[in-house]
């Protein structure tokens, strides 16, 4: 039985996510220097033109088809029999076309993230290549063990309610990957200022507002899990912002703006996989170890490695993805969402074991199939931009287009 | 004493600092400038369109120097940013008839080091 507001709800919760990436665009791309803002605002809005392509012919059927436990199959090729009748293994008040494009988003954003960790310097032929493999033979695979039907990890019962796993883990540990072997920027003597802080804001704020739809939309129903959904993501943010600011001026004796926003985005990363089962104090306790555990990976962490994660991809969502899908293992509560489970606090230590389980497996497959994938585009496309078009900036040399004029 | 201006690609300015941050000169003003000389310059375009002729972005240096550093200052300078290829840009000198460092209003040799 199809229920409009749920079906409205679901359809608004998909544009706002879809503002995420070009809001991701603007976050990312207000980091980089100014001769590479074009080159990541292209990765960005190109992924969201390619995966949605993707997403309709096969990412979808990979993903969400009923198949086995490991892959969907091509039984949904080209929304073959996905319609406007609902599909009740997903839910069964809204068309299931409107499940489908709401996923949509999500596979467009996970492969976006990664753009961070190797902003500046990869060449766009091969990132479209990678980006393309990368959302067929990790993100697909992963979104069906984690959430579609007979999924492994979902029958294990794992919780990941809006993607701490499928999005922030995975694409954090591929931002990981991906920033090792590419290895470092030339000519760094020191991490570069973002070239516009403001984009930086700017980016952070449709991203809050768009989280929103990500984790509140992901209650697929106008309910009160998706209202404490929205509730915990705000709370989270609101306390990761927060404490990150408070922890640079303590630290730094100053607390800065591009602090507070960081902190916020992993807040809100952290919150992802929470956000439908637990609750508005859990979600502070959330937002607070998010800062802090992410603040130590890309503050203190990084420096030590010497890994250049231009725009911490890995730290913040790598790291906030993992530590939200662990902290799900404790802090969920059945009185928070009767579909959930209680966590390791409210007397189920298992379900930590799950959590556990579940982050080891996406880390293990996302460093192998990543790492497969990126040694296998660069044997053919080379992912490394020369050095010559390096230090000039991708927006001339692979888009023949500058982001900013001077006296004209 | 002598004022040395040199206009070089922007994506060079690292490596002539670095150059000439190892021969002890290091009081520089750095500023973004158009212009272009032979170069065609890389083309740009517009919504599918090909656009030449625009003014390429160059960074001018300038540096004071006194008489002994002029040398050291020109190599380093031309190490740092030369490739052989058309564009790498010029270095131009001038006399200096005075400098004054306005902390201490002291004047000539010792006010540019």
């Amino acid at each position: 039985m199809i229920n409009q507001a749920d079906t409205l709800f679901v359809l608004l919760s998909a544009a706002f996510v879809m503002l995420m990436t070009p809001g991701l665009a603007f976050f990312y791309g207000g980091m980089v220097r100014r001769k590479n803002i074009l080159s990541v605002l292209m990765q960005c809005f190109v992924a969201l033109c390619l995966l949605s392509l993707q997403w309709i012919l096969f990412g979808y059927s990979l993903s969400f088809a009923p198949g086995t436990g490991f892959w969907g199959g091509l039984q949904w090729f080209g929304l073959n029999g996905v319609g406007a009748q609902p599909y009740a293994g997903y839910s069964a008040t809204i068309p299931h076309q409107a499940f489908m494009v709401f996923q949509m988003m999500f596979a467009v954003i996970t492969p976006a993230l990664i753009i961070g960790a190797f902003a500046e310097r990869m060449k766009f032929a091969a990132f479209l290549v990678f980006t393309l493999l990368w959302a067929t033979f990790v993100y697909d695979p992963l979104c069906h063990w984690v959430w579609g039907e007979g999924g492994w990890l979902r029958n294990l019962g794992v919780l990941d309610f809006a993607g701490g796993i499928v999005v922030h883990t995975s694409a954090g540990i591929a931002a990981l990957v991906s920033t090792i072997i590419i290895g470092k920027r030339k000519n760094l003597k020191h991490t570069p200022s973002p070239h516009n802080l403001p984009f930086v804001v700017l980016g952070t704020a449709l991203l809050w507002f768009g989280w929103y739809g990500f984790n509140a939309g992901s209650a697929l129903a106008v309910n009160g899990v998706a209202v404490n959904a929205f509730v915990v993501t705000n709370t989270a943010a609101a306390a990761a912002g927060l404490s990150w600011a408070l922890l640079e001026w303590i630290r730094n004796g100053k607390p800065t703006v591009f602090g507070i926003v960081t902190g916020s985005i992993a807040g809100l990363a952290t919150v992802t996989p929470a956000s439908g089962y637990v609750s508005p104090i859990s979600a502070m306790i959330i937002g607070i170890s998010a800062s802090v555990i992410c603040f130590i990976a890309v503050a203190v962490i990084k420096p030590r490695f010497g890994y250049d994660d231009s725009l911490d991809a890995f730290g913040v969502h790598g790291v906030g993805g993992i530590l939200g899908t662990i902290l799900t293992g404790v802090l969920a509560s059945k009185l928070i969402n009767p579909a959930g489970a209680d966590g390791l606090l409210y007397g189920n230590p298992k379900q930590l074991l799950i959590q556990l389980l579940a982050v080891a497996v996406a880390v293990t497959y996302t460093f192998v199939a990543t790492f497969i994938i990126y040694k296998l585009v660069d044997i053919f496309f080379r992912m490394r931009v020369n050095e010559k078009d390096e230090l000039v900036g991708l927006d001339l040399t692979q888009h023949r287009e500058r982001a900013y004029t001077i006296l004209e | 004493m002598k004022l040395v201006i040199a206009i070089i690609q922007p994506y060079k300015l690292e490596e002539v600092k670095e150059e000439l941050y190892k021969v002890d000169v290091n009081l520089i003003t750095v500023s973004e400038v158009l212009g272009h000389g032979r170069q065609k310059g890389i083309t740009e375009v517009y919504r599918g369109a090909k656009e030449t002729g625009n003014l390429l972005r160059k960074i001018r240096l300038e540096i004071a120097v006194n008489d002994d550093y002029l040398d050291r200052t020109i190599k380093a300078i031309v190490k740092g940013a030369k490739t052989g290829e058309t564009g790498d840009g010029k270095i131009f000198i001038l006399d200096l008839k005075e400098c004054i460092r306005i902390r201490t209003e002291e004047r000539g040799s010792i006010a540019i080091g």
